[in-house]
């Protein structure tokens, strides 16, 4: 076993970082959101960050994405800054990310095919007829073939989430984000794209961050974790979401693990591998 | 101590709602709640429980009798909430064992979570004065966010012409139509009555001098140097100003804008160059067509009304504008082209993530729009008046 808190996996990929944050601090005005929240995702993690309604979940993706400026820290990729990169360096390590939003957030003015093949027209020198290719390359990965034309308003929430992801993997990323996957999602396309995250993670070895509250979720997926509590404004646990689940000392966090005592732990896998 | 409350306007077929305050002999008090306790009914107060209680001869405890309850609702429970905040005001112990069980489980989670001791009631209770400065400081972020923009639109539009800018031609191809043919009817319409209007104005001024025939000189010269832009310019702030705030807000509500910029693609060089292209080159066009119909609707009216010939009317246009007179109405038109794809943008960018802010951000685009364009007319006119243009 490698990772203190991991299970086998990050021992064969060598554990080393890919995303540091040092002691956030998220604010809107006066309000602070989240202090201190200090963690590091490993890279080929699939890192949840978790927490309870208006905890700041969404926030802190957002944070680590540059949309929004923290009052305070520092996120690193690579061990280079980002918070503190010049606008053409932040290009640069953006352009290593991919994120697929609530929603999906496809540019409602372009068909599925043109959502997936803009970042690639910004960014390759691949001829239109190579994008185009790639374009559907990329839909029919996640299970959009024959949709290329379709405008996001004529397709189902599951399916725009789908696009949406095509479009994040458009350049192949290192790192993904995922805010609430689940949102929105019957309980089987919710597992088919659970199962599509690991499959991405597998192949492609990225980084995935994810952001949710669906259970059943942090534990098919997650290596690694941490929890956000709206009442304490800060982290308050850290670590495999099974092991979290059976061994944290944090009431609240088992609580949340445990759906309020209802379920019981799941089992820690990663010792099965 | 007896005391009964009873509702005043009892439903048919029920009993109204009743509330009476039984003192006993061990110093408790038993509440008798009888009849219908529905929101449908008019219910009785709570004020005759709360003044017992608060009395000087309080009770040490608070029972219920519900033997003659017929049926309740949430209108109970706000009666119960409010006897209950009084029991627990002067530390009277109440035993629920008499309520409806259903009653008493809905009453305990209603109660189970103290009330937020919040910062923002206080906030409400601000002076006026400073609410006022705080409106104050709002309104100048506002405009530094104006200025921002401006900024960031002009680097933005270095970069285009550094040919670095990354937008779709294809984009500023359907905002070109959109600001353009797709205008024209309107556009159409709006300025030939003014024209219309202009010579019956004049009409009225210049008959008393029988010199009618000046009417030509004025729409045309009116709708050349001043209403042809002004005109075309207000319509394009309700009709396209709008638009770009509504289409940029709710791309912002549901995350486009954020996709863009995490895509590294500046929303401002994707989304707000071809719109703000668009518009400052259709407005003078917009402002030429406007010039023409204007005087079209001049034309008809005074060969109909005024007793002119066509000849007659299209000669003294033709004498009276020289073509400098076209110079500040094209020149405007651009400026306002600009500002009014200026403010439809910035609101649409600023606009918060829910669908009322879209609306929001929507008007807030007409209204600085045309207050913008309606400033920039004045001083741009003193500014022709003093180049003698």
């Amino acid at each position: 076993m490698a990772g203190a808190d991991g299970n086998g996996r990050h021992g064969e990929r060598g554990g080393d970082v890919a995303i540091e944050v040092r002691k956030l601090t998220m604010a809107y005005g006066d309000y602070v959101v989240m202090r201190d929240v200090d963690f590091e995702v490993r890279r080929g993690d699939v890192f949840v960050i978790m927490g309870d309604s208006g905890s700041g979940k969404s926030s802190l993706m957002r944070h680590m994405l540059g949309l929004h400026e923290p009052a305070a820290g520092d996120v690193l990729y690579g061990g280079r800054s980002f918070t503190q990169a010049e606008p053409e360096e932040r290009e640069r390590m953006l352009r290593k990310m991919g994120v697929l939003y609530q929603q999906g957030a496809l540019w409602s003015s372009m068909t599925l095919a043109e959502n997936v093949a803009l970042p690639l027209g910004e960014y390759t020198e691949l001829s239109p007829r190579e994008i185009r290719e790639v374009a559907h390359l990329k839909l029919a990965l996640v299970g959009l073939r024959g949709f290329e034309d379709f405008y996001p308003s004529q397709i189902s929430g599951g399916m725009r989430k789908r696009a949406g992801l095509a479009r994040a993997m458009a350049l192949d990323p290192e790192i993904l984000f995922f805010d609430e996957p689940s949102a929105g999602l019957d309980p089987i396309s919710s597992k088919l794209l659970d199962d599509l995250i690991l499959a991405l993670r597998d192949s492609l070895g990225a980084t995935v961050v994810v952001v949710t509250h669906e259970l059943a979720s942090i534990f098919a997926i997650g290596d690694d974790a941490v929890f956000l509590d709206a009442d304490r404004k800060t982290m308050t646990a850290r670590g495999n979401p099974r092991r979290l689940a059976q061994h944290t000392t944090e009431e609240k966090v088992r609580r949340f693990l445990t759906r309020g005592g209802e379920l019981p732990a799941p089992p820690v896998h990663g010792e099965s591998r | 101590m007896r005391g009964t409350a009873t509702g005043k306007r009892p439903v048919e077929g029920q009993e109204p709602p009743t509330a009476e305050v039984v003192r006993q002999a061990d110093a408790a008090m038993t509440i008798r709640l009888a009849g219908a306790w529905k929101l449908a009914h008019e219910l009785p107060s709570a004020q005759p429980v709360e003044d017992a209680l608060r009395g000087t001869a309080a009770p040490a405890a608070v029972r219920f009798d519900t033997s003659k309850l017929a049926a309740w609702d949430t209108g109970l429970l706000a009666f119960l909430d409010r006897v209950l905040d009084a029991c627990a005001e002067r530390g009277v112990a109440v035993d629920t064992a008499g309520l409806p069980r259903g009653v008493v489980r809905l009453v305990e989670l209603a109660r189970a979570v103290p009330s937020r001791t919040d910062e923002d009631k206080h906030k409400a209770q601000e002076p006026a004065l400073a609410r006022v400065g705080e409106r104050a400081l709002d309104r100048f972020g506002r405009a530094g966010e104006v200025i921002r923009f401006v900024g960031e639109l002009t680097v933005a539009l270095g970069r285009l012409a550094t040919g670095r800018a990354s937008f779709r031609l294809r984009d500023l191809g359907e905002f070109l139509t959109d600001c353009g043919p797709r205008a024209l009817p309107i556009v159409t319409l709006i300025s030939f009555l003014v024209g219309v209007i202009l010579a019956f104005v004049g009409a009225v001024q210049l008959e008393q001098f029988g010199a009618q025939i000046y009417v030509a000189d004025l729409v045309g010269l009116g709708m050349v140097r001043q209403m042809g832009a002004l005109m075309a310019a207000i319509i394009m702030a309700g009709r396209t100003g709008a638009a770009f705030a509504a289409q940029l807000g709710s791309m912002k509500v549901n995350e486009e804008i954020d996709a863009l910029r995490t895509m590294g693609i500046p929303p401002l060089e994707f989304l707000v160059l071809p719109r703000f292209l668009a518009l400052v080159i259709m407005m003078p066009l917009l402002c030429v067509y406007a010039d023409v119909f204007g005087i079209l609707g001049g034309l008809t009216i005074g060969v109909a009304m005024l007793g002119m010939s066509f000849q007659q009317y299209w000669n003294e246009t033709i004498a009276a504008i020289d073509v400098v007179d076209c110079v500040p109405g094209i020149v405007m038109s651009v400026f306002f082209g600009a500002l009014v794809a200026l403010f439809g943008c910035l609101r649409g960018m600023q606009s918060a993530g829910s669908s009322s802010a879209v609306g929001d951000a929507a008007t807030s685009a007409v209204v600085s729009g045309i207050v913008a364009i309606i400033v920039a007319d004045a001083v741009f006119t003193v500014i022709f008046d003093v180049l003698g243009i």
